[in-house]
């Protein structure tokens, strides 16, 4: 380590000649470089592309998607067949990939939370059990915990004629999950409308500082809108009919698997995040808390959980971010998600450049909406300092 | 003896009547689920049958069919009376990650092992010379390819991760754009599309008459990916590397590779190698994916084994034969990984 140091670095006679002593010469002479080196590499691999796409006599640009996609999609949020056009095709798998995502969100942030209290429990059996599971499930690819619950669902469930019945309206058989719903009646999608108002005006609100009527607002808008239905209440239960269930919610065997893959996947992670937020929060805290004489739940709830969340937000945010990511995974076990709809309209049209662009859109705009929301809460949670 | 036991009983299991109650249902649930466990894993599985007639009249599992299939699951279709050859690989690459867990070896001798190893692995999958016949890539299957195709990722993505890194952190404008624009690019779309792309649209990026071939295109999607996760763990390290390190080494006069070099990658990357050896894990994970491209991996060859309609539905034993060995090595992995961070937290803090 001496020898260099005593050693200054020879002049460099033939560079200061040069000019190209100056940094700032170098820097944009190396940056021309580098700028150069990815436009011709862009250059070539675009030039490629534009050639093999004209002698498969593809067309570029969009206007695919206003051509009739003429292939069926087995579940869907809003009415599609195969007449309809490529563009409500990827708008079906779109929707569909959003309902995956929020749902697997929100079950899997409980079951996380659930889990991480659960292995700091004072109880060995209750913590050293959630820590197999993490050890587990984290392990071992969530592709193959797709595919085993898919087999699981399909091949080892019985038939819709010897449903199992674990509760009372609720049918669980190689079909898939069946649960009791709300019937279907305009005033839900008005209902919904009114919340998500509710949910803005509520924010405007809180810009005037009157964060105390926006709850109010929030549960009172989509109730008035319901009573201003004439308050329609009616269910709609799961019926056996022939072959198979009609009525309620069903959850079909693809969503299903995809579901119990994803929120028992993500919660393992979930779990090691709210651990560590936990075991952030110093001891002194808790033992402040006790001596107050709090109870531990209150202790938990009150003086740990608010200090933890600090910690924990930031890498939540990132966990759904990966969640969303992996929704993807829907192609595998045939789930049409938007990045296996695109697939097909991929196959079907060559468009690939097109198809590709749209996964990155979409991708990028369910991780912004990820990002605002989470920044929002983190900015809550976050420490205030003077 | 008694005293203690009955101490830690008391204090761990029934401190309350919460935890109390917590321990009985426990114990009451795991008294239903383990003997049944056992009863299906060991008393009234099948462990040997010529075939599947003997496992469908059985109760518990048919680790016959793992018997029958083990070779099929673990090697593909490799041409079976030359399959020790993907077992020696893999005996190469396991030896490789248990060498390089040694961390004598780390100064000078680890890029030199792992591409040797690499050689010499691709040596014995392909074949052609000394006598061993010829196998093309496209028979190749099972965990070799899974192996290889995170232990290649990974050799060739780390360099460019390491350049990435420095780009994203450079004072040059362009030279960073660039990086970020890469690996946020890269990072925000799911592998499964970056998969899609690389097997549909890598061969419309080529010149007419010039052709890859599928482990070719999913290995070089593998290290694109790879490359811009790498990029961020690595930039964690050299975010944490205080900025007297940097003015030091400016004030020795040491232009910028040096400086970089032996000033700050030295000590960025070893605190880089906790998060980095997480990193190898879910890359590791994510290897499972090549299935979708249609790649036969150690998670393609288990469906493949299952498919067979003379053993058609012994799903449980298949996965959880390949889940055992995913597990093994992920796990032993992330121990190796805590180990290292104390390890590297305590030379810190003397």
């Amino acid at each position: 380590m001496s020898a260099p140091l005593m050693s200054a670095p020879p002049p460099r006679e033939s560079l200061r000649d040069s000019g190209l002593a100056d940094p700032r010469t170098r820097a944009i002479l190396l940056q021309v470089l580098v700028v150069a080196g990815v436009v011709a590499c862009g250059w070539f691999l675009v030039g490629n592309t534009l050639d093999n796409l004209s002698r498969r006599s593809i067309a570029t640009g969009f206007g695919f998607l206003e051509r009739p996609a003429s292939f069926a999609i087995g579940e869907s949020l809003i009415s599609y067949s195969a007449a309809d056009s490529y563009g409500r095709a990827v708008l079906v798998g779109l929707l569909n990939t959003l309902k995956v995502t929020a749902i697997a969100i929100v079950f899997s942030t409980l079951f996380g939370i659930a889990l991480g209290v659960a292995r700091l429990s004072a109880n060995w059996l209750v913590a050293k059990l959630a820590a197999a599971y993490v050890e587990l499930v984290r392990n071992v690819p969530v592709l193959l915990q797709l595919f085993l619950w898919y087999a699981v669902i399909t091949e080892s469930l019985p038939g819709p004629r010897q449903a199992l019945h674990p509760f009372p309206g609720a049918f669980l058989c190689n079909r898939g999950l069946m649960l009791p719903g709300l019937a279907e009646h305009p005033v839900w999608p008005a209902v919904a409308l009114a919340f998500g108002i509710a949910i803005i005006g509520a924010l405007a609100l809180r810009r005037f500082g009157r964060a105390g009527w926006g709850g109010a607002l929030i549960a009172g808008l989509p109730l008035a809108v319901w009573l201003g239905f004439g308050a329609p209440l009616a269910f709609s239960l799961p019926e056996l009919r022939g072959f198979n269930f009609q009525g309620g919610v069903s959850f079909s065997p693809e969503l299903s698997s995809l579901l119990l893959g994803l929120v028992f996947y993500t919660s393992a992670y979930i779990a090691e995040i709210v651990r560590g937020g936990i075991l952030a929060v110093s001891r002194g805290q808790v033992e402040a808390g006790l001596a107050l004489g709090l109870s531990r739940a209150q202790v938990l709830r009150l003086v740990v959980l608010p200090q933890a969340l600090r910690v924990i937000v930031p890498p939540l945010a990132s966990e759904y971010h990966k969640l969303a990511k992996n929704s993807s995974l829907a192609v595998a076990i045939g789930f049409p998600d938007v990045v296996s709809v695109l697939n097909t309209v991929v196959n079907q049209t060559g468009q690939a450049i097109e198809g590709v662009a749209l996964i990155m859109a979409v991708f990028l705009v369910i991780s912004c909406g990820i990002s605002l929301l989470m920044n929002w809460y983190n900015r809550r949670v976050a420490l205030v300092e003077r | 003896m008694t005293g203690t036991a009955l101490r830690w009983l008391r204090a761990n299991l029934f401190s309350s009547w919460l935890n109390t109650l917590l321990t009985l249902l426990i114990v009451w649930g795991l008294a239903g689920v383990i003997p049944a466990l056992l009863h299906w894993a060991v008393t009234d599985a099948v462990f040997s049958a010529g075939d599947s007639r003997l496992c469908r009249g059985a109760s518990g599992a048919c680790w016959a069919f793992i018997g029958e299939k083990y070779r099929l699951i673990l090697f593909g279709t490799y041409p079976y009376d030359q399959q020790w050859r993907p077992l020696l690989a893999v005996l190469v690459i396991i030896a490789l990650f248990v060498a390089s867990c040694d961390r004598r070896l780390w100064r000078r001798w680890l890029l030199p092992l792992w591409l040797g190893a690499a050689a010499l692995v691709g040596g014995l999958m392909w074949g052609g010379a000394l006598g061993l016949e010829f196998v093309e890539n496209r028979l190749w299957g099972g965990l070799p390819l899974t192996l290889i195709l995170s232990v290649i990722g990974l050799v060739v993505a780390f360099p460019l991760a390491v350049l990435l890194a420095l780009g994203r952190r450079s004072e040059l404008p362009m030279v960073r754009a660039l990086s970020v624009a890469y690996i946020e690019l890269i990072r925000g779309v799911p592998l499964v599309s970056l998969l899609f792309m690389a097997a549909v649209m890598l061969p419309m990026f080529l010149p007419a008459g010039v052709t890859i071939d599928k482990l070719l295109r999913a290995q070089i999607a593998f290290i694109l990916f790879a490359a811009a996760y790498l990029a961020e763990v690595v930039r964690g390290g050299l975010q944490a590397i205080p900025r007297g390190q940097y003015e030091a080494a400016d004030a020795l006069g040491l232009g910028y590779w040096q400086k970089m070099g032996r000033v700050i990658l030295p000590q960025a990357l070893a605190l880089a190698i906790p998060p980095i050896v997480n990193t190898v894990i879910s890359f590791f994970k994510d290897t499972s994916l090549v299935i979708i491209i249609g790649l036969l991996d150690l998670l393609g060859t288990a469906k493949s084994a299952i498919a067979d309609p003379n053993w058609h539905g012994f799903y449980r034993e298949s996965y959880l034969f390949i889940a055992l060995i995913y597990w093994v090595f992920c796990f032993s992995l992330s121990r190796y990984s805590q180990w290292l961070e104390r390890d590297l937290k305590r030379g810190h803090q003397r």
